[in-house]
């Protein structure tokens, strides 16, 4: 597989980078503290393809706390809170659009 | 019930031994994510969208009931209390954290289940009929020789790195319930003109993004041939199967590329050469396998007891009998589906609870046997018919006893964007609102049988281009949109169905189904004439005026 590296990185507005933490699979950001966090409002955000790939450099290097990180586009027009951007990482950030069978 | 010799005990425990092993090197950091992936696609274990998931295997879906507990155990324990039946014979836990997933597989090996195989270019889990062995009019119950795959494929070094994943299917019926025609090889076990028993070989079959039903490559191979002549298939595969474009490397290409003549003539002329091998097949092997597979010692029972006779007034328990109760080959006894498509619930799932009290349950009335069927229900498969209005009342209680199977209402459903990462557009939420809108059971008779499968992606794990009804989910400018066809089956007439028309949005596919289904009712023949027949003879085009006209 080629590594998100070497793709073409294009973003069209604020991105943050997420992955799933690896030891448990939960869904996490990564932060401006260099750090991992599974609430969003914590992100990072990035505004240009350059802060974006150094941001994701830097995610992808910490292979043994996350897996699979790649960027995602955020939405910050609700007076500046960190939503997600699209219907995928709203599912990733807010959980099943459904009932569980067993209320958690 | 098939019982493990001392051979699988060891294999199922050393894999958990050395799963646990790479779990911990992962976890330390001494394998990266990229060294540990594939490892961890051969135990099972996938990334969903929230988390990890867990694949694990039902074998041609046979289970016992301390199976199935021990299934609920794990959902209870390592999970969030349910798991997810599959399409193929498998159960998915979606909540699963990486560092206790050896522990949950070394809970599943005490009781000789696994998760070998059940992700990765390998072969997958032998799929068979839920019905197998108890089914009136089979030749001889298939899963022997879907044992006999299983003992065969299992870890075998030449079909552990195929250009891509391969999936058997066995049915021993004329009716076949196993879907063998989408399959990569498909095995229809019969008895020819001679009286000698062998197998139809399919080959080719498949869904996904470029979906084939399967071709014959041959008419009969004798039951002792049967690995070698699968092995030829699969060396052919392994030789040619395109490797250097994923959407191309699986055998239908190939098959479809070729030609299934000059593939046929390939695997013949592979299969000469080694009928006669290792690989033939004698008796004793069989019999060996025959003996491990345990039946139950069925008493003489009548067909109509009395206890029958009384429930029959009672109108709510006769529409679940009608769709739910199919007869079995021993006399007075019954196969019983367990519907896991109640209304408004997600197709497939079963909660911890609901597992353990129908292990219960197939310990009473069932012989301790569970099966588990490609449409994401279950069934008991040898239930007197005495005890039917008992066994009702109590799968009514747990919430498994709704009278909609093969209705409308009995979808199959991938599990979609809600948690998986390929997918463009929910399913779930879309055979929810179905269930809700053909919740009425009078209606959903008066439709008689008629599939609906739903898919959130092309790769077509709901089934969606064999459903009588597909529907598929794409993305269209970031928003979920659906393609509906129609006219498609998966037995032994499968087809793939027909495209109607534009995709249309997530809001309005209930609405669409509704047209099509009213469409039928005023169009079908004759009040049998089921919906795929309506459509045969029709043609798309009034479904697709109807749907299109006003939208
Ligand atoms: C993590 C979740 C899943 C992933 C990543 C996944 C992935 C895939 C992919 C990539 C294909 C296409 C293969 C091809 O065309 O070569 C496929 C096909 C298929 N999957 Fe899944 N799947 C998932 C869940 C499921 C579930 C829940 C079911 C059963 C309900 C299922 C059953 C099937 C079936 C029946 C096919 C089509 C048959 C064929 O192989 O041609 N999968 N899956
Ligand atoms: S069909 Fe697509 S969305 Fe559905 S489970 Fe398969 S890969 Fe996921």
């Amino acid at each position: 597989m080629t590594s998100p590296l070497q793709q073409k990185i294009k973003i069209t507005g604020p991105s943050v980078i997420t992955a799933n933490r690896t030891w448990d699979g939960i869904v996490i950001w990564r932060t401006t503290a260099k750090g991992w966090s599974a609430d969003l409002s914590d992100a990072a955000i990035v505004r240009t393809a350059d802060e974006a790939r150094a941001l994701l450099t830097e995610s992808i290097a910490d292979d043994v706390g996350a897996i699979g990180a790649y960027i995602a586009p955020v939405d910050l027009r609700d007076a500046g809170a960190i939503k997600p951007g699209n219907l995928r990482e709203h599912i990733r950030s807010a959980g099943v659009t459904i009932d569980l069978p067993v209320p958690v | 019930m098939y019982a493990y010799d001392e051979l699988d005990r060891t294999i199922i425990n050393e894999r958990v031994e050395e799963f646990r092993d790479q779990v911990k090197r992962r976890l330390s950091g001494e394998l990266t994510e990229d060294e540990f992936k594939m490892l961890r696609l051969q135990n099972g274990v996938y990334l969903q969208l929230h988390a990890y998931m867990f694949r694990v295997a039902i074998p041609y879906g046979t289970l016992s009931s301390e199976q199935l507990r021990r299934l609920a155990h794990v959902a209870r324990k390592y999970d969030r209390g349910y798991g997810h039946f599959t399409t193929r014979q498998n159960i998915q836990f979606n909540w699963i954290k990486l560092a206790e997933l050896p522990d949950a597989l070394a809970d599943l090996a005490e009781v000789g289940i696994h998760a070998m195989q059940t992700s990765g270019n390998n072969t997958r889990n032998v799929t068979s009929d839920q019905w197998a062995g108890v089914a009136p009019g089979e030749i001889e119950d298939p899963r022997i020789w879907s044992e006999l795959l299983r003992q065969y494929t299992t870890l075998h070094p030449e079909f552990s790195f195929l250009p891509r994943k391969f999936k058997f299917a066995i049915t021993a019926s004329d009716h076949d319930r196993a879907a063998i025609k989408v399959h990569d090889i498909g095995l229809r076990l019969y008895k020819n003109e001679a009286g000698e028993t062998g197998f139809e070989v399919l080959v080719g079959g498949g869904l996904g993004r470029t979906p084939f039903i399967g071709k014959t490559i041959k008419p009969f191979v004798h039951g002792h041939d049967l690995l070698s002549y699968v092995e030829a298939i699969l060396r052919v595969y392994n030789q040619y199967g395109r490797r250097d474009n994923i959407y191309k490397a699986r055998i239908k290409i190939l098959v479809h590329e070729l030609g299934i003549e000059k593939f046929a003539r390939e695997v013949e002329e592979e299969w000469l050469q080694m009928r006669d091998s290792a690989l033939a097949i004698d008796d004793s092997v069989i019999k060996d396998i025959r003996s491990r597979f345990t039946y139950p010692v069925y008493q003489k029972l009548p067909h109509m007891p009395d206890e029958l006779k009384q429930a029959a007034h009672d109108p709510h328990f006769e529409a679940w009998r009608r769709n739910s109760v199919a007869p079995h080959k021993a006399p007075g006894y019954a196969i019983v589906t367990l519907s896991l498509k109640p209304v408004g619930g997600p197709p497939g799932d079963a909660t911890a609870d609901q597992m353990d009290a129908i292990a219960d349950l197939a310990d009473r009335y069932s012989f301790g046997e569970i099966r588990v069927g490609h449409e994401q229900n279950l069934a008991l498969p040898h239930v007197a018919r005495r005890d039917l209005p008992a066994l009702w009342k109590a799968l009514d209680r747990i919430g498994v006893a709704t009278p909609n199977v093969n209705l409308v209402s009995d979808i199959i459903a991938c599990p979609g964007l809600d948690y998986c990462s390929l997918a463009n557009a929910r399913s779930i939420p879309i055979a929810q609102e179905l269930t809700r809108r053909f919740a009425d059971h009078d209606t959903a008779s008066l439709i008689g049988r008629l599939h609906i499968n739903i898919s959130g992606c092309i790769n077509a794990c709901g089934h969606h281009h064999v459903g009588h009804i597909g529907i598929l989910g794409v993305e269209k400018n970031g928003e979920e949109f659906y393609q509906i066809t129609i006219g498609g089956r998966a037995d032994e007439n499968a087809e793939v169905g027909t495209l109607i028309g534009p995709a249309v949005p997530y809001g309005d596919v209930a609405d669409v189904i509704e047209d099509i289904v009213e469409a039928y009712l005023a169009l079908r023949a004759r009040p049998d004439e089921l919906f795929v027949d309506t459509v045969k003879r029709l043609g798309v085009e009034p479904f697709k005026e109807r749907v299109y006209a006003t939208r």
